[in-house]
């Protein structure tokens, strides 16, 4: 039994440096900046996901208490890559793609980034 | 006035979900100190998150997050073949826009997560009126083929999730 765990550690843990390792060859080879940015998603996706469901397991498995710190973690994570990475996608946009590369909409307003007169919406506090 | 006190019902539960699970150990303490945390917190970013979030169905929203992790994993293994395998050359990257029926802002951000997250596609930006997801594309020889995907595996989901 405690063979067969040790097992599974070490191949979640193989697996989570294989793909941070993958994620991090993909922002050196690929082309432009754009497509650097899809590298990075898949380090911490599969690649930290495995490394703490690894971490779980073992935590378990020696201290014999179940951690859920480790959710919390991967949860925390999956809230913010998306966020960073449409932050990241448009600088990249505002700074180096010409309008005419990108799809139209097909509504009457633009993209957000290029629509000037874009406003988010304004906080509303109480009493107001 | 139940309203007032709590804006964000769902976000409150979450808190002290998570502060449970952050401090790890079942006790009332934490219990109460979570619940002042589910109380406070909702009440300061409620200016800022206007409108209620209508979840329709919980458990549906479970499911759903299984799928995406489910597809994140066999999303990964498939870029992960392209950065190995594919010349540049061979790497058809393409911007797609996806219009989309959703009309929540919370349920929009969770459609623009989760195309985020399953890798090979990233959401840049939004139209000004909300409607239109903008999509960038790592390798997509058939563009279309990807925006109904996006449409029929999650926005008809999250349609029967958020109301």
């Amino acid at each position: 039994m405690d063979l067969a765990l040790e097992i599974l550690v070490s191949a979640l843990l193989v697996i989570a440096g294989t793909f941070g390792l993958v994620g991090s060859f993909g922002l050196l080879r690929l082309r432009d900046a754009v497509q650097r940015l899809h590298g990075p998603t898949k380090a911490t996706t599969v690649g930290v996901g495995a490394a703490l469901i690894a971490s779980m397991v073992d935590l378990y498995q020696y201290r014999a208490t179940l951690t859920w710190q480790e959710l919390l973690v991967a949860a925390f994570l999956f809230i913010t890559a998306p966020i960073t990475a449409l932050f990241l996608g448009k600088i990249h946009m505002h700074q180096s793609i010409p309008r005419d590369a990108l799809p139209n909409t097909g509504t009457d307003r633009d993209w957000a980034t290029f629509d000037p007169t874009f406003k988010g919406p304004e906080p509303k506090f109480p009493g107001e | 006035m139940i309203r007032r006190l709590f804006p964000h019902p769902w976000l409150s539960v979450t808190l002290i979900v998570t502060w449970m699970l952050l401090v790890n150990q079942p006790a009332l303490g934490s219990l109460v100190f979570a619940i002042i945390l589910g109380i406070l917190i909702p009440l300061l970013v409620a200016p800022y998150w206007p409108g209620q979030t209508q979840l329709r169905s919980p458990l549906r929203l479970a499911a759903y997050v299984l799928l995406v992790i489910g597809d994140i994993v066999r999303a990964n293994v498939a870029v992960a073949k392209i950065v190995l395998f594919y010349r540049s050359d061979d790497i058809h990257s393409a911007w797609i826009a996806v219009p989309i029926e959703l009309t929540s802002p919370e349920a929009i951000s969770m459609l623009a997560g989760t195309i985020t997250l399953t890798p090979g596609t990233v959401v840049t930006d939004v139209s000004a009126c909300g409607r239109v997801l903008l999509v960038h594309c790592l390798h997509a020889p058939d563009p279309d083929a990807v925006r109904d995907e996006i449409k029929a595996r999650y926005e008809a989901r999250l349609k029967r999730i958020f109301a």
